[in-house]
């Protein structure tokens, strides 16, 4: 590793932590909740900078359990595609605001470009690359793949997690149920029609199964 | 030269060349029938499906190589300001810093230009270097609204005078037209800067091996980055090679070479290691263009029984610091009138230059358009869509010029009219009761998309039966490797799993940018014609071994038979194995006659409502009925019309880069202040596809479909509100306070 000014620095303020989450919409609620009462970190004083060193995690990665240790302004989405190489998650805003990072984390759809690996430490994360069973892949990519789902590409992975994460909890979803789960995905090719259909398939093709 | 798209400079070079070289005068070949094909025409789903599906799709985004740096940019905070030095320094002595390179002297004329860059082993201490570096400017006045850079006094943009004539055109005597109208209207239509917001932010990775480069870019033109790469690096195109693997969008704003991929360049250069940069979200929101706004004034002349006797048209366009596009094709060319003037102005402010946005000019173009002649049927008392057929042209120039060598627009008028129930509109504008009030309305549509001529692919056959074709072309998300492999598999009869695609590299064959909707008639055209040819050369050797002559051979589901015997037959792969080594056949995109006019036409028609107290649409559904030749793959062919639906319904409700005239910044370079259409807002949408194949156009006769249903998109739901609340809000987007402004207006008339 070559060494760089980020790792000699030794203090870490509240203030460089809150950008570092980027500031987004949300970045106010989810950075109080880290630093609040529910946090998985402790509480950061001044002038205590060990609070902000690297610590080691464990993450179920698509099954696979893993230790690592992370540095504690790293985000989930930095750990998962620099460095787990699991590249098919999108960095797309970086801030909380198009959902094209999503992944699950024990079952539940979230943005990994705006939570911390050390929030998500003992969890289990399923990304994109994990849904398929060998060559067969999850109804919800096979209907993408036969309604034509996508166009880029890019917001996909991101639109698959999201859906898989209603389907797993909704099993005949509504029209409005769809919308409601995606709302917080953006496809800028714009093909949120074809998105319904294919979710809409999937739940079909999960229920029969 | 109107059938060719001007946005594509480098198609236009070729030509030129080609021209010069006399290779342009090979014979049209018809299209052949439609019931001969197994897979064109259809819906297929992509070749590549899985790769997208399972993440394993990887985009310039997803690349790493070995001892690669990451790039970071300095950008000026001013909008106006002379650099007064740099010092790199600091930045250089930081730990982890590897190079930094000066990118501006002299002037920067926007707040984001660049001024310097570092790269680093990793983004975040390139990030905190780009803070160390000391630049300073002497401030200078800057002007970022388009209304105060026309008044005197205006601070200066550019060299010359921030109003320049960008386009004058003349054709007939709009003065004698307009005496000889029964009615003469004018009316004022707004469109303002759209911002591509790709969802793959643009980036590069620039890798040197000695003396040659390769460039990983995030792009919709490979040619065009390695030729503008070439120029800027002042070295041979040759030693340049431009690879585009998957890429998450561009609607024109990744045509020709990005200034950071030069800078990529340089850096890779003097480290002598790789070097990546990755556009920031809020970079790609206010650096890397955007759609030029407009303030379309048309005037038009009308019988009583609604001919169109004039039109005159003036744009105030702005681009930035850019010449922004010419909008008045629409206004041109799709309705019959013999007497039409038109001029267009840029006018420069100090925001980066404009990009191409999926059909430039035309979108603006045609919201004026399509709006002046919704409200002008209001104005006569008759049906908009009558209105339309009244003046319906079947030459280009409105009707004073060269045969359109097909128009399906009429089909497209029935049959969107049709779907969408026309006849339930309000006959009168704002007719309808309650507050919430109901609207239907059409727009028309105009677009080049005939394709390139001369574009290549070569479609190899190996011994083994297995088979490549290889273009220079890129997809850029319409599913142009899918398009390939159904075209040569279909004229191989094999099925498109049997074809590798082998595209987004500079190296292959030639094919234009993807920008213009140019690239299936330029890029099918040519596989099919290199198909052609080995199934004729392929014919000849089935015919020795089967001992009949090659005119009595048919390719038929993968088997070489005897027309006279049907038993007599050798399979595909038994007579490619006969070949001495991989047989290569080349196939070129010919051209078209220069008799005729060949544009591609569309109609869509919105249903909408609007809440008269909130002043907020919400669009209900949508048909888009497009004529685009023969269409290639319905299932993708749906994906592109949906797509730009949806952008045209949220650049007319949402979308708009608003500038702070203080600082001379964009104030909203995220998707949270920049507002795009999400799943909450989508109406149903019905895309209609009328098939009228064009046999002139080329072998396969399809036409372009990327810019077509983004053209109306915007227009037809703008005039949907005109008719649930009887005024046009004249400008997008319409937000519920413009809405609500419109309504005031009709009170204060009424």
């Amino acid at each position: 590793m070559e060494r760089t000014g980020k790792k000699k620095r030794k203090t870490f303020t509240r203030r460089d932590f809150l950008k570092s989450l980027g500031g987004g919409a949300v970045g106010v609620g989810v950075a109080s909740k880290v630093l609040g009462k529910e946090s998985v970190l402790p509480q950061a004083g001044p002038g205590d900078p060990e609070i902000f060193s690297r610590k080691k995690i464990s993450l179920t990665v698509n099954g696979k359990s893993l230790s690592l240790e992370v540095d504690a302004d790293e985000t989930l989405l930095q750990v998962l595609r620099d460095k787990l190489q699991l590249t098919g998650t999108k960095r797309t805003c970086n801030r909380g605001e198009c959902g094209g990072c999503t992944v699950l984390l024990n079952g539940t759809p979230v943005y990994s470009c705006h939570m911390l690996a050390l929030q998500a430490d003992g969890g289990e994360i399923l990304s994109v690359e994990g849904l398929a069973k060998g060559d067969k892949l999850h109804p919800v990519q096979q209907a993408f793949i036969d309604k034509d789902a996508y166009q880029c590409g890019f917001c996909t992975p991101g639109f698959i997690m999201a859906s898989v994460a209603l389907l797993n909890k909704t099993k005949t979803p509504s029209p409005e149920d769809i919308r409601a789960a995606l709302a917080g995905n953006l496809c800028r090719c714009g093909n949120y029609q074809k998105i319904y259909e294919a979710v809409s398939s999937a739940s079909e093709t999960m229920r029969r199964a | 030269m109107k059938n060719r798209n001007p946005i594509d400079s480098s198609s236009l070079e070729y030509i030129e060349l080609a021209k010069i070289q006399g290779t342009q005068t090979k014979p049209e070949k018809p299209a052949a029938p439609a019931e001969g094909f197994k897979y064109i025409g259809k819906a297929t789903p992509r070749v590549d499906g899985k790769k997208i599906v399972t993440g394993a799709a990887r985009y310039t985004h997803d690349l790493s190589f070995e001892g690669m740096l990451y790039g970071k940019v300095l950008r000026s905070p001013h909008a106006c300001a002379d650099v007064v030095s740099i010092d790199l320094g600091p930045a250089l002595n930081y730990p982890g810093v590897k190079a930094a390179i000066k990118l501006k002297e002299g002037r920067v004329k926007w707040a984001g230009e660049q001024v310097a860059a570092v790269a680093a082993v990793d983004e975040q201490t390139a990030e905190e270097a780009l803070k160390l570096i000391k630049a300073e400017y002497k401030v200078l006045p800057h002007v970022v609204s388009v209304d105060k850079a026309m008044a005197q006094g205006a601070p200066q943009v550019q060299d010359t005078g921030n109003v320049q004539e960008l386009n004058k055109s003349n054709r007939g005597d709009v003065e004698k037209g307009f005496k000889e109208a029964d009615l003469v209207f004018e009316q004022t239509y707004v469109t303002n800067w759209e911002v591509h917001q790709t969802a793959e932010t643009h980036s590069s990775i620039a890798k040197w091996d000695g003396e040659n480069l390769t460039v990983w870019d995030s792009t919709q033109a490979v040619m065009g980055v390695r030729d503008g790469l070439a120029r800027a690096l002042n070295m041979p195109a040759s030693r340049v090679k431009v690879i585009k693997t998957y890429m998450g969008g561009g609607f024109g704003s990744k045509l020709g070479v990005q200034d950071f991929t030069v800078a990529a360049a340089r850096l890779a250069l003097e480290t002598g290691r790789p070097v990546k940069i990755v556009l920031t979200r809020r970079e790609s929101s206010y650096c890397v263009g955007y759609r030029p706004s407009s303030r379309i004034t048309i005037k038009g002349g009308v019988k009583k029984d609604g001919t169109l006797t004039a039109l005159s048209m003036k744009n105030y366009n702005s681009g930035g610091t850019g010449r922004g596009d010419g909008c008045a094709e629409p206004v041109v060319d799709v309705y019959k009138c013999p007497n039409v003037k038109v001029e267009e102005y840029s006018v420069f402010v100090n925001t980066c230059a404009s990009r191409p946005t999926r059909a430039p000019g035309h979108v603006q173009g045609t919201f004026a358009l399509e709006g002046f002649l919704e409200e002008l049927a209001a104005k006569l008392n008759m049906d908009p869509l009558e209105l339309r057929m009244k003046n319906y042209s079947i030459k280009n120039a409105g009707d004073t010029g060269i045969p359109y060598s097909t128009k399906g627009l009429e089909k497209c008028y029935k049959q969107g009219a049709e779907k969408i129930g026309w006849a339930s509109r309000n006959k009168k504008p704002g007719g309808g009761a309650g507050k919430i009030k109901r609207g239907i309305g059409m727009a028309s549509q105009i677009w080049w998309g005939s394709g390139v001529p001369g574009t290549l692919a070569d479609l190899k056959i190996y011994r083994d039966g297995s088979v490549d074709v290889e273009c220079g072309t890129q997809d850029i998300g319409c599913g142009t490797r899918t398009h390939i492999a159904l075209v040569a598999a279909d004229t191989l009869t094999l099925e498109p799993k049997d074809i590798t695609v082998k595209i987004g590299n500079s190296d292959y064959p030639w094919a234009p940018n993807s920008g213009g909707s140019q690239t299936t008639p330029s890029v099918a055209p040519a596989v099919r014609d290199a198909a052609l040819k080995a199934v004729e050369y392929l014919k000849q050797m089935a015919s020795k071994k089967l001992n009949a002559p090659p005119a009595e051979i048919v390719l038929e589901n993968r088997r070489f038979v005897v027309k006279s015997d049907p038993a007599k037959g050798l399979d595909f792969n038994e007579v490619v194995k006969d070949l001495r080594r991989p047989a290569v056949f080349h196939g070129e995109r010919s051209s078209f006659p220069a008799t005729f006019a060949f544009n591609s036409f569309g109609a869509h028609f919105a249903e909408v409502e609007v809440d008269t107290e909130t002043g907020k649409i919400k669009v209900k559904k949508v048909v888009a009925a497009h004529d685009i030749g023969r269409v290639i793959n319905r299932l993708t062919a749906e994906s592109q019309v949906i797509g730009a639906i949806t952008q045209g319904l949220s650049a007319a409700l949402f979308e708009e880069k608003i500038m702070d005239h203080e600082t001379g910044s964009m104030v909203n370079p995220n998707f949270h202040d920049y507002k795009v259409a999400t799943s909450m807002d989508i109406p149903e949408m019905v895309p209609v596809f009328v098939d009228v194949i064009d046999d002139r156009l080329n072998n396969l006769g399809a036409k372009g479909l990327g810019e077509p249903p983004r053209i109306p998109a915007s227009a037809a739901i703008a005039n949907a509100v005109f008719n649930a609340i009887g005024v046009h809000p004249r400008e997008i987007p319409m937000t519920p306070a413009k809405v609500l402004q419109a309504l005031k207006r009709k009170e204060a008339k009424s």
